[in-house]
């Protein structure tokens, strides 16, 4: 962590070793006791917890009226959100996999996206939608999406990515206290540990990571700042989510001293710290899972090339999911590996 | 935070604050089940209208329940679509060849052969009885669990297999997760992974079957639990609007994952009452009792292909075992509710009505068991020759790439190409 991000005490603070799906609950209980207008509401989150556990616990901590199950409609759990924000709650609905939020689109985009705007503030949508994205568990093409840049295109909603329990917790945090909508994808392939990419070898839990140190208590992480993983020179990589970790491992593996950004929120970006970044090194990979065309990709590398030409020692890599559904049988041939990533990195050292 | 209004409104009188109400399932794990709170009316007792008559002459049937099979494993009442011996055997080893596949397919998973399963025990009648009522020609939009309707309609079983599998002879080139068949030559629509959304494009096939003055109807099939979805009430009011030939089809099984029935809706209505306010025709069925489903879909079915309009159909019946093998129904319901329902297991009611017939024995039941397992063991034998799932024997990888669109584009050329460089620098000795 940076210095400029966290409260001085936050190093000193008591934490616990947890793994993402237990830092996110932990953010939950910490909102649902600080606030009493956070609800939590969604398929299956209720009584059971969730299908991934994510809100274990939660009802029977703080009741059904703030933590319930959720009739099997996406656009009904985020039309009621807003109208729940509307009255002054701060919703935190789950839909169950980013595959399935397709439905509530017209409520997110026409609706959460634009209340602030189009009645000028009298109306906004403090909501966090929180769902698992990304795909290497074998989910075929409904279990497996990374819709992010379907979101990051939208005016008016946020977008947060975290990579680590750390950061999940405090981003969750921030996430729930902003006054404007935030989609807060959740990389479902990291909820255990934090997978690098290479499938055929063990993961390694989350507890061997530092950054499986959650401090107790309330503390959050500002949106639109983005971690710095690893400081290096040869080159930028930026990523976010699970990606983070295979790039970190596949930089290591080859020897490359890589600047590694993860950008945690992708709206509103850190582009201070991706020019810095790019600046220094004048090499730039960027990855994400997403399919390529009009990827988050895309965007970041028109903005590098924007706002960061002159330094440019080498063509912009993009290392990318490709551009056709995710397969089920073959899902380790799309997934972006170390592979692709190895190319990318050899292209742009020899550049 | 900004500021927030405090959420105190004003007092009324002596009115007392409001309260949400969040349903509650009667049991959860560790309840003793009573299901005494159950209507279940006796077999035999329920009008059948006209297959054409007005729809609001259904609707007392929306809150009762066609039952057929008696207590006493007779078939009674207007309802009894007095079948055949053979047909009832044929619908016996459908059912029963539907249970021993779905119970191999599970132990397959458990054994690492494939990511992913899911079985319809316990409501085996409600898609082989609607299957052995439709035309073989009629179009099945099916959710997941309906795999009795490529069963009924002799789908091959080391086709369904292969699919699991997700191996080398898999049809769908292994891109779809387990059970998400597709099978056009058996009327069959490619099941999506995404709920509900098979209901209107059924009133969609139906309507195109009208427009082109064809005499197939279309069904479409979906869980309670996602009836809750906006495309089940789109499709409603398009079945309406249009009078489409279709027969919407509501598998009640109580469960939608770990919510009850009452996240659809079920403590203000039943499903099939969802019909009355759409003016159109609904059934409520014992979804156990097979020759009592079987009713319902033909009359239905003649009903639709008559040109008298769609009819919603609630098969009411209990999902036996978890939602899929990622799920285990011990953390949320009673371990009981599955002995203690009321209405029955499906095989076995229809096996003993058959016995009471005189035509089947315990014996030739117990053979028939011995001979499906053989069955479905010889399919899966055939089937493991072309591989599971994480064992190699997938397709190619350029396959990947193809059905993005009709014609491959620049794009995915130059990622298919990525894709080869990257396995041979994986495997240098891979052959294809």
């Amino acid at each position: 962590m940076t210095q400029e991000e966290s409260p001085v005490s936050l190093h000193d603070a008591p934490s616990r070793r947890l793994n993402m799906i237990e830092a996110i609950n932990d953010a939950l209980t910490t909102m649902m006791a600080r606030d009493p207008d956070v609800v939590i509401f969604g398929e299956d989150v209720g009584y059971f917890g969730g299908v991934f556990r994510a809100t274990a616990g939660l009802q029977a901590k703080f009741g059904k009226h703030r933590v319930f199950d959720s009739p099997i409609n996406e656009c009904g759990i985020i039309g009621a959100a807003v109208g729940m924000a509307a009255y002054g709650l701060r919703p935190v609905p789950e839909i169950q996999f980013a595959d399935y939020i397709y439905p509530g689109l017209d409520q997110l985009i026409s609706e959460a996206a634009r209340l602030r705007y189009r009645s000028a503030g009298e109306f906004t949508a403090p909501i966090t939608v929180r769902s698992p994205f990304g795909g290497g568990i074998f989910g075929g093409q409904t279990h497996s999406q990374s819709p992010e840049a379907l979101f990051t295109h939208v005016a008016g909603i946020k977008t947060v990515i975290p990579s680590t329990p750390h950061d999940a917790k405090g981003l969750l945090i921030a996430a729930i206290e902003d006054d404007d909508p935030v989609i807060f994808f959740e990389p479902k392939r990291i909820y255990n540990g934090p997978f690098n990419g290479y499938y055929d070898k063990p993961v390694e839990p989350w507890n061997r990571h530092p950054d499986s140190a959650v401090p107790e208590g309330y503390y959050s992480i500002p949106l639109g700042k983005a971690r710095v993983v690893r400081e290096g020179q040869a080159l930028t990589v930026l990523a976010y989510g699970t990606m983070i970790h295979v790039a970190e491992a596949v930089c290591r593996e080859k020897g490359v001293d890589a600047d590694i950004i993860d950008l945690r929120t992708l709206v509103p970006l850190d582009i201070e710290t991706v020019e810095k970044s790019v600046e220094k090194t004048g090499r730039c990979l960027i990855v994400h899972e997403a399919t390529r065309t009009c990827g988050f990709g895309a965007e970041l590398s028109a903005l590098v090339q924007e706002r960061c030409f002159y330094h440019l020692e080498a063509p912009i890599e993009r290392v990318t999911g490709f551009d056709t559904p995710y397969p089920h049988s073959l899902e380790w041939a799309y997934f972006p590996g170390p592979v692709r990533i190895g190319e990318a990195l050899d292209r742009l050292m020899k550049a | 935070m900004t500021e927030r209004p405090t959420h105190a409104g004003p007092l009324r009188g002596n009115l007392p604050p409001l309260s949400l109400h969040v349903p509650e399932p009667r049991f959860r794990p560790g309840d003793i089940v009573d299901y005494s709170h159950l209507p279940i009316p006796a077999a035999g007792q329920q009008m059948r209208p006209d297959e054409g008559c007005a729809a609001a002459d259904t609707h007392p049937l929306c809150n009762d329940l066609i039952r057929v099979l008696d207590a006493d494993h007779r078939a009674v009442g207007p309802w009894d679509p007095r079948l055949d011996a053979e047909t009832l055997r044929q619908m016996l080893r459908t059912m029963a060849l539907t249970r021993a596949f779905d119970d191999r397919m599970y132990r397959g998973q458990r054994q690492g052969k494939t990511s992913f399963y899911m079985k319809c025990t316990g409501e085996e009648a409600t898609s082989v009885g609607s299957a052995f009522a439709l035309a073989r020609d009629d179009m099945v939009f099916p959710s997941y669990r309906q795999q009795g309707i490529l069963i009924a309609r002799g789908y091959p079983l080391v086709d369904m297999i292969n699919q699991i599998y997700s191996n080398r002879a898999d049809r769908l080139k292994g891109r779809q997760l387990p059970i998400m068949y597709s099978a056009r030559d058996f009327n069959f629509f490619t099941i999506s992974g995404n709920l509900a959304t098979q209901m209107p494009q059924a009133v969609g096939w139906a309507m195109a079957s009208a427009i082109k003055g064809d005499s197939r109807i279309a069904s479409g099939w979906i869980g309670e639990g996602s009836s809750a979805e906006g495309d089940f009430h789109a499709a409603m009011t398009f079945a309406a609007v249009y009078n489409a030939p279709v027969v919407l089809n509501v598998v009640n099984n109580q469960w939608a994952i770990s919510s009850f029935s009452g996240f659809a809706g079920s403590e203000r209505a039943t499903f099939a009452a969802r019909a009355v306010g759409h003016g159109i025709a609904g059934l409520r069925v014992d979804g156990n009792d097979v020759l009592a489903v079987y009713a319902a879909a033909q009359w239905a079915a003649n009903r639709a292909r008559a040109n008298a309009g769609p009819t919603l159909i609630e098969h009411f019946t209990y999902r036996a075992e978890g939602h899929s093998t990622s799920d285990d129904p011990a953390a949320y319901r009673s371990a009981q509710e599955r002995e203690e329902w009321p209405l029955g297991d499906p095989i076995m009611r229809l096996k003993r009505h058959l016995v009471a017939l005189g035509e089947w024995s315990v014996e030739a039941h117990e053979a028939m068991d011995r001979e499906l397992v053989d069955e479905v063991k010889a399919a899966t034998k055939e089937a493991e020759k072309n591989g599971t799932l994480g064992h190699g024997l997938h397709h190619p990888f350029h396959t990947m790439f193809e059905d993005v669109f009709e014609e491959l584009p620049w794009n995915l050329r130059e990622q298919s190409e990525q894709a080869m460089r990257e396995r041979r620098i994986k495997w240098p000795d891979w052959k294809e």
